[in-house]
Parts: C-alpha cells; sequence; structure tokens
C-alpha cells in the first residue's frame, strides 16, 4: 500500500504539457429548450484519474456524465474518448459504464445475474462470466448474497452490487453519479476510502458527480467546481481550498471569512488594503492589483488566531471583537467573533489537549489577527 | 375493535344487497328442480347436467372463450405499445390528441362503437362473423389496457432501462429483458380487464356478428327472450364462479407477494443493522 501512496502522491498528469488527455470535452454545450444545462465547457480528464465534478444542484454536472454515457447528446461541441469522438454512438456502444444514484439494480434478478447481466449481452461464455461474476461478487465482498434479489438486500449492500455492476464489463471509465449519497454517514465515509482503493487497485478512470464537497475532496485527485453549466475551476483538493480563484469557489468550499476592502498599495508579491470596516491588510499575492481596486480576501477559520492581547504586528492584519458564539465539535471549536466594525468572523482551533486551561468564553474582548500567507486576495 | 352504529349497518346491507341480491338469487335458482324460474321445488342440480347436452350453448361459449382469448391478447399488445408511447414520448406533436383520442372508446356508448365498426366492417367488404367480433373487441378493449400499464409506467424508474442501454444491450433487448418483465404484473392485469370484457360484451358483439359466430351473452340474450330456463341461470352461476375465481387467485397472488417482499425487506435491514 505504501508504494500506491507514493505512485499517488507523484501523480499528476495535466501538469505534464506532454501528457495527452483520455476524455476531452471541447466547447460543449447543452439546451434543454431555453434552458442552458452546459454552456461552452471545455475539460480534460487523464488516464487512471480520479475526477470529481462538484456543484449544487442544477449546475449541469449530472448532464455532463450524462452526456459521456451518450444518454444526452451534446447540442453542439465534441467529446472524444481515448482518441474517438463519441458524437452518434449510442449508450451500449460506448466504452464507459455508469454507477446511478438510485443504484438501478435490476428488480426482478438475483444479484449473480445483475452483475452478469452486461457480460451476457457482450456474447461471454458461461464459464467466463460464472468466473468474472465471481471474482466481482469477491471485490465487494457478497459471495454470500449471490442468490438474492435486490430488495433482500441493505442499502449499503445494493450499493456494492451496483458498483460490482458497473465494473463487471471492465470499462476504460466508470462514471458514478452521487455513488455515496443513499448511504448514512459513517458507511460513507468508509465506502470512500474503498472507493479509492479500488480505483487504485484496477488502475481505471473514475469520473464521479457529487454536490458533497468533502466526499469530492476526500477522493479525488483533481475536481472541478461547476457554477451554472461552467467550470469555474479546475484543480486540486488542496488548490481548490487553499487558492480558490474567485469568491464563489472559496465560499463553495468549506468554511471562509470574506473581507472586503480597497487596495492601497503594492510591493513585490504582496498587497495592502483597507477592508470597509478600516483594517489594514497586507496579504501575499502572485497576482498584481492597481490602486484603489475593489478586491476581497479571503481566509478560512483555521488560519485566523484568537488572543487576549493585541499581536506585535497590530494594528496591520489584526481586529478587535468579542466572542459571540461558540461551537464545540469536539476535534475543533468554532468561534463567532463579532468586530468592532459590526462584521463577524469565524475562527477555529484544534482541540489538542483534553483539558483547556482557562478556555474562552462568552463576551470575551479578544483580538483576531493573521499571517500575511493566511489568506488569498480576489477580484471583486 | 370498531364499533357498529345502525347507520353503518344499514348501510353496508343496503350496498351489498343491491350488489349481490340478483346474484345470490340467481344461484339459488340454478339448483331449482322445478322448471318454473320463480317458484322452488326443491334443490337439484340437474340444469347442469342437462347443460352437456344444449349443443347450442355449448358452442356460443367455446366461440366466446376463443374471441376473448385472441382479443385481450392483441389488445394487450396494442395497449402496452400505446401506453408506451404516452409515456417515454411525453413531447411529441398531438400527444395531447393522441392520448384523448385513445381514452375516447372508454366513455364512448357500446351502441355507437358497435354501429361505426358495422358501417367499417360493411364498407370494406368483411364478411361478419367470428373475425369481426374479435377485431371489434381489440378495439375496445384496447384503451382499458392502456390505462392499467399507462399508470405503471408512470412510477417506473427508468435509470434501470439507461443501465441495461450502459451494459451494453440494445433498445429492444433491454424492453424484452428489463422492462417487460417489470411491468409484466401490470400488463397482465390488462390482459384479464380485457379478457373480462370481452367475454361480457353484448351490444358489440351483436352489431359485428354474423352468421355461425353467436357468443354466449348474446345466445343467453336470445334465450332470455323466449323465457328464462333453469339452464341459463346454471351456466351464468358457472361463468360467476369462473370470474370470481380469477378474482380471488389475481388478488392472492398480489397479497402473497407483497407480504413475501416486506418479510425479505425487514430481514435485510436485520442483517445489515
Amino acid at each position: 500500500m505504501k508504494s500506491l501512496g507514493s505512485i499517488r502522491r507523484s501523480f499528476a498528469p495535466w501538469a505534464d504539457p506532454a501528457s495527452k488527455p483520455f476524455i476531452s470535452f471541447r466547447n460543449v454545450t447543452k439546451k434543454f429548450g431555453d434552458f442552458t444545462a452546459v454552456d461552452d465547457l471545455s475539460l480534460n480528464i487523464y488516464t487512471r484519474e480520479f475526477f470529481a465534478l462538484l456543484g449544487a444542484s442544477g449546475c449541469g454536472k449530472s448532464t455532463l456524465l450524462r452526456m459521456l454515457a451518450g444518454f444526452e447528446q451534446p447540442t453542439s461541441g465534441e467529446i472524444i474518448l481515448d482518441g474517438q469522438n463519441l458524437a452518434g454512438i449510442p449508450p451500449y456502444r460506448r466504452p464507459v459504464n455508469m454507477m446511478f444514484q438510485s443504484y438501478a439494480l435490476f428488480p426482478h434478478m438475483t444479484v449473480e445475474n445483475n452483475i452478469a447481466f452486461g457480460l451476457k449481452q457482450d456474447g461471454m461464455s458461461k464459464a467466463d462470466i460464472a468466473e468474472r461474476v465471481q471474482q466481482m461478487l469477491k471485490l465487494v465482498k457478497l459471495e454470500k448474497f449471490s442468490k438474492r434479489k435486490p430488495h433482500q438486500l441493505s442499502g449499503g449492500q445494493r450499493q456494492r452490487v451496483a458498483l460490482a455492476r458497473s465494473l463487471a464489463k471492465r470499462p476504460k471509465v466508470l462514471l458514478l453519479d452521487e455513488p455515496l449519497g443513499a448511504l448514512d454517514k459513517k458507511l460513507r465515509e468508509e465506502t470512500q476510502f474503498e472507493l479509492m482503493d479500488l480505483q487504485q487497485e484496477l488502475g481505471l478512470t473514475f469520473v464521479v458527480v457529487t454536490h458533497d464537497q468533502e466526499e469530492a475532496m476526500t477522493m479525488a485527485d483533481r475536481i472541478a467546481v461547476m457554477s451554472h453549466g461552467k467550470v469555474v475551476q479546475v484543480a486540486t483538493p488542496a488548490e481548490i481550498y487553499e487558492a480558490p480563484n474567485s469568491r464563489f469557489v472559496a465560499d463553495f468550499i468549506g468554511d471562509v471569512n470574506l473581507f472586503d476592502g480597497t487596495v492601497t498599495g503594492a510591493e513585490a508579491g504582496f498587497v495592502q488594503l483597507e477592508t470597509t470596516g478600516g483594517i489594514p491588510i497586507r496579504m501575499m499575492s502572485p497576482d498584481c492589483f492597481a490602486k484603489g481596486m475593489r478586491v476581497a480576501v479571503a481566509i478560512r477559520p483555521e488560519k485566523i488566531r484568537i488572543g487576549r492581547q493585541a499581536p506585535a504586528h497590530a494594528p496591520m492584519n489584526t481586529a478587535e471583537g468579542e466572542i459571540w458564539d461558540i461551537g464545540y465539535l469536539g476535534d475543533m471549536t468554532v468561534f463567532h467573533i463579532r468586530l468592532k466594525d459590526g462584521g463577524v468572523v469565524k475562527a477555529s482551533t484544534l482541540n489538542a489537549v483534553r483539558a483547556i486551561e482557562d478556555p474562552l468564553g462568552y463576551d470575551q474582548e479578544v483580538w483576531i489577527s493573521f499571517g500575511d500567507d493566511a489568506g488569498v486576495v480576489l477580484k471583486d | 375493535m370498531v364499533r357498529w352504529s345502525r347507520f353503518n349497518i344499514a348501510s353496508v346491507v343496503l350496498g351489498f344487497g343491491f350488489l349481490y341480491l340478483p346474484i345470490v338469487l340467481l344461484v339459488i335458482f340454478s339448483f331449482n328442480e322445478s322448471r318454473l324460474v320463480t317458484v322452488w321445488a326443491g334443490f337439484s342440480t340437474k340444469w347442469y347436467t342437462q347443460l352437456w347436452y344444449n349443443r347450442g350453448l355449448l358452442d356460443a361459449a367455446w366461440v366466446t372463450v376463443r374471441v376473448a382469448l385472441l382479443s385481450a391478447t392483441v389488445a394487450t399488445v396494442l395497449g402496452t405499445m400505446a401506453a408506451l408511447t404516452l409515456v417515454r414520448y411525453s413531447r411529441f406533436r398531438g400527444r395531447v390528441l393522441f392520448s384523448g383520442m385513445v381514452y375516447a372508446p372508454l366513455v364512448m356508448p357500446e351502441v355507437i362503437t358497435g354501429l361505426s365498426l358495422l358501417l367499417l366492417f360493411v364498407a370494406i367488404g368483411l364478411d361478419r362473423g367470428f373475425w369481426t367480433i374479435t377485431l371489434a373487441h381489440i378495439t375496445f378493449t384496447m384503451c382499458f389496457v392502456a390505462v392499467v400499464v399507462q399508470s405503471r409506467l408512470l412510477s417506473f424508474d427508468r435509470s434501470i432501462e439507461e443501465a441495461a442501454l450502459d451494459l451494453g444491450a440494445t433498445p429492444v433487448r433491454a424492453f424484452f429483458a428489463i422492462t417487460l418483465p417489470v411491468i409484466a404484473p401490470a400488463v397482465f392485469s390488462g390482459w384479464v380487464l380485457a379478457f373480462t370484457l370481452s367475454l361480457d360484451d353484448l351490444v358489440i358483439a351483436s352489431f359485428t356478428t354474423g352468421p355461425g359466430a353467436t357468443t354466449l351473452p348474446m345466445k343467453i340474450y336470445s334465450q332470455v327472450r323466449l323465457g328464462v330456463t333453469p339452464e341459463i341461470n346454471a351456466i351464468c352461476t358457472i361463468l360467476i364462479g369462473i370470474v370470481a375465481l380469477g378474482v380471488v387467485i389475481a388478488s392472492l397472488v398480489t397479497r402473497r407477494r407483497e407480504i413475501q417482499r416486506d418479510r425479505d425487506e425487514r430481514a435485510a435491514f436485520a442483517v445489515s443493522s
């Protein structure tokens, strides 16, 4: 397993200009009547990648997946899979398989026959089918349930059958539509890691659609954040979280504090600004911003420090306020701090020790502060 | 325990009385010893024995069954196809008109259906008889099948069909391997309904029949005009028996399936938790 980890760490074909994309969406648009579900979208996905399409419902992510599976045809643009243009190829001739959100198991067939269905369509011999089915049952640990019908299984078991069925034909690409949406939280977390291991083991390309950002962050090599039929940002989970390219992404992924302000000056690699509440901020930024420009600084709650005294660098990157709300989550505590200017800032601290001496309490006067590399400066 | 108020008892007695008193009378008098239909003269099954020697009635029964089997089967195929089209292609031009036209025969007076079919058969010069009755029955039972199958299709999860396509089945194969088995109970109920309707029909059959093709309802009706005989009562009792048996079996099958399903689901949850 250790070696897989290192392979995974160095896996970044998207950064290599020489590598050829496995799946390419080129200027794909899909309209349903007046409604544009996917809007002039281009996207590359590479071999063996675990790729997540993330967005709120109605952002076009499922439509994109269904176009790849062949259930919808693009209104314009083209989809290339492994060098082949998919236009006009019906779903039953595409080398992709899909795992449906509702699992879509055949209710009148046993687990065994569900898994064998796709293999039978290929005209595989009976002995080969039986062998492959056994293999698949073993893979998803359902050997004992082969003779059961779908309604005799629990939700988690059904999910496994659906997975086994979609993997049985060894597709080049596995499409997963909200694969864990119907499972309860604990099972979902376990299954996330199982899916990742499976993908590594089989060396397949996975494209998963989800609205659950935690799920996408956990499993995917790269995430495409979608909104209104467009891709807003494509990047690794860490980049998406630490370097969002827009207010939308910063706000959509995780918790964030957004300070609106105006640029007051710039020096090499840094931007100086003043927030509407009057807090002076100096923040590291690779981008250049002209003086007087409206910008926003996005800072994650865990990167904000809370102190009883003003820090040494005050008043820069510092504000005074009082503790308004405290949310104790076990592993960490979330504070809502009401600033003097009226704004509310979220800050979280890790509970690394069991008993904290003299913990912060309600209504306490505190100083919040952050380093000059804690956040991202975004165009407004 | 529910308390039975007088009102409740009265409604049940009245309701059942209206529905079943005539039928009960008919059944009782089919076992009457006397030739007179309205005078009870002791228990006997002789009219049932005599049925076997009444060629006319037996022939009519045989024609009726053949017409019903054939017309119900064809109507089921056509009705299922119509239902599929109406549910699946919800956006084609003229869909409202088409669905309205499929359902019109449901409310059309039978006399009109019968008459117009007769006119059609005369116009195209089709010899009236067994085949014209069958065609007419297909026409009027088809829409009942369409209604039954359509209501099932509305709750049908289309993603299982997509899953079949995704796994490499052509649309035709997906339909026969997946869709049809899943909606089969509704298709079967549609068939039973069409069969029963065809079995019962007097009006449309009278319009579209010709020499040599007399159905049982027609035979009974024509004999009643000459006077009700206990033989008629006997054959009606047998008909009632067949229909009742069919209904009971159908509902038992459904119920058993439901109970089995419930038990299985509970077992599955017990295993998982």
